[in-house]
């Protein structure tokens, strides 16, 4: 039941989105989300929508994963629209007592919908074309400049990066636990909030306690190989930029260029 | 006799319409009669443990059925619950599911979910941990202070105490040390002497099936590859080669002689067993024997 749960998302293949250096998929979601930001009317945001199309089919990801990812923010999409419809003033168009709907109301509304229904689409994207290690590495690259006002830089993204890898092994255990628990006659679908609660225990105490367990393995195995974080470690998987990152960097730029020159025509 | 477990055509694919979409178990029929003593093997991947686990309802076949005492257990009326009573699963390295504050409290918790009085929760909790070799006095300890081959026995108890008229454990000796290994397979063979239920032992280790299984059934590559009597599964040792399953060692020396042109049975697999074929052998040869 809970392998349903894809955290990370990452959808195997291997088109030109999938095989683009992750540092710049990184900075090209960026640049995305610059344009969906900056455009002002319609026509700017089609711009916006052109580009994550084009990305969208050269990533050969199905369009059913890609609604799957939106149905999380159903609630917030339609409480916007809502918001807006309703409460912006301006001309009315129907009129039922004291809720009225204006033209302004529905445009806007349908504006910042398709906005955040892009600005999630195209996050996910980055998530389904990269895997989780592969963006932390990413990220840690990104970010490498902030070494020199001392952030630790390296060992965030080792703790991402090991949060991330123990996320299925942590759900594959408690999916055993729960087996376990079930094959003993545990009832976890029937009874009130505090009987529910309570069923929790018999799983929760086996998790931590292994999840304790495999820390502890972790460090031993760890130390074992003389980790002794950041300084002076070279990398299995290095990442390289190639023509095509800088091309694929350059479109999105000349994209967000459009958007603001659209803006400045029509604003 | 009647067969207290029954699949049609079982089938399972995980991950259905993604890359990683895999059938786990294909076309699964069995009938595997009460009061035997199964042993499952296959290499890992094979689908032993998607298969067990469809036997106590944990997961629901994407196709075909599973009959638990003539039952369909995915028929409305059926309580799914009632049949985890039934048919007790023993996972593997069981000893992660150890929770409660003491050992009794743990092999109770089974009992206590069947809604059992008191009295016979107490029963069955002393009576299984006797069977299972747990001394009086750890029935107060925690069952994080206890070794790992104490806490496998709890486990196991906790399963045991139910009571179910089949039991079905998932390698329930993996990691342990011989003794210890032996000492459990041992009590598992006295507990279905006792009480004549059916018994279902995935394992790896052909050794410890051949010694304790009067059936095995053989896992290949999702689907079954054979169900039969320990000595019939043997006496196909060549076949069970070619999918890559290593027979006992035992057996493999008695395929060697025969490979080198001695005249000798090859459906040995137990020491005793060979002790015996190999006297029988020299006296047909006329040689003197004194064993």
């Amino acid at each position: 039941m809970l392998k349903d749960i894809t955290i990370g998302q990452y959808f195997p293949g291997r088109s030109a989105v999938h095989s683009l250096d992750p540092r710049f998929k990184i900075i090209i979601t960026g640049v995305f989300i610059g344009m969906l930001f900056a455009a002002d009317g319609f026509a700017a945001l089609a711009v916006g929508l052109v580009f994550l199309a084009m990305s969208f089919i050269m990533s050969k990801i199905p369009f059913r994963l890609m609604l799957k990812s939106l149905k999380p923010i159903v609630p917030i999409i339609i409480f916007t629209s809502v918001l807006n419809i309703f409460f912006l003033d301006g001309a009315p168009l129907v009129k039922f007592g004291f809720i009225k709907i204006t033209a302004e109301g529905l445009r806007t509304s349908a504006f910042m919908v398709i906005r955040i229904i892009a600005l999630i689409m195209g996050s996910s994207l980055l998530t389904y074309t990269t895997s989780p290690i592969t963006l932390t590495d990413a990220i840690e690259r990104l970010l490498s400049p902030l070494k020199k006002i001392n952030l630790p830089v390296h060992e965030l993204a080792m703790m991402m990066t090991i949060a991330l890898r123990f996320i299925p092994t942590l759900i594959e255990e408690t999916d055993k636990i729960i087996s376990a628990q079930k094959a003993r006659g545990a009832d976890m679908e029937s009874g009130n909030i505090l009987q529910r609660a309570k069923a929790l225990t018999p799983i929760l105490i086996p998790l931590f306690v292994s999840a304790f367990r495999r820390a502890e393995e972790l460090a031993v195995a760890m130390e074992c190989r003389c980790y002794q974080g950041g300084d002076g470690r070279t990398r299995l998987r290095q990442l390289r930029s190639e023509g095509k990152d800088y091309f694929a960097l350059g479109v999105s730029i000349v994209f967000l260029d459009i958007v603001i020159m659209l803006n400045c025509i029509f604003g | 006799m009647a067969s207290i477990i029954r699949t049609e055509d079982l089938t399972y694919t995980y991950s259905i319409g993604t890359p990683f979409e895999k059938t786990a178990v294909n076309k699964v029929c069995l009938d595997i009669e009460e009061g035997t003593f199964s042993g499952i093997i296959g290499h890992t991947g094979s689908g032993k443990s998607t298969l067990i686990q469809h036997l106590n309802g944990l997961i629901k076949p994407t196709s075909g059925k599973v009959f638990i005492d003539g039952q369909d257990i995915w028929d409305k009326e059926v309580r799914i619950r009632d049949i985890r009573f039934k048919v007790g699963l023993v996972f593997q390295y069981p000893e992660y599911q150890l929770f409660e504050e003491t050992v009794y409290k743990d092999i109770a918790f089974g009992p206590k979910n069947m809604g059992l009085t008191d009295e016979e929760i107490d029963r069955r909790v002393k009576e299984t941990a006797e069977l299972v070799g747990l001394k009086q006095e750890t029935l107060y300890k925690s069952p994080f202070e206890l070794s790992g081959g104490q806490k496998r026995r709890v486990a196991i108890a906790g399963v045991m105490a139910m009571e179910p008229k089949v039991l079905i454990l998932d390698e329930p000796t993996a990691g342990l040390d011989p003794k210890g290994r032996d000492k459990i397979l041992g009590q598992i063979k006295e507990y279905h002497r006792q009480k004549h239920i059916t018994v279902l032992l995935v394992s790896h280790s052909m050794e410890d099936i051949a010694k304790f299984a009067d059936k095995i059934l053989v896992m290949n590559k999702a689907e079954v590859f054979c169900y039969e009597d320990t000595p019939d599964v043997f006496k196909r040792s060549d076949e069970l080669a070619g999918i890559g399953l290593a027979v006992p060692q035992i057996t493999k020396v008695f395929l060697d002689l025969k490979k080198r042109g001695i005249d000798i049975r090859t459906d040995v697999y137990t020491t005793e067993f060979a002790k015996k074929t190999i006297l029988e052998y020299l006296e047909r040869k006329g040689g003197a024997v004194n064993a």
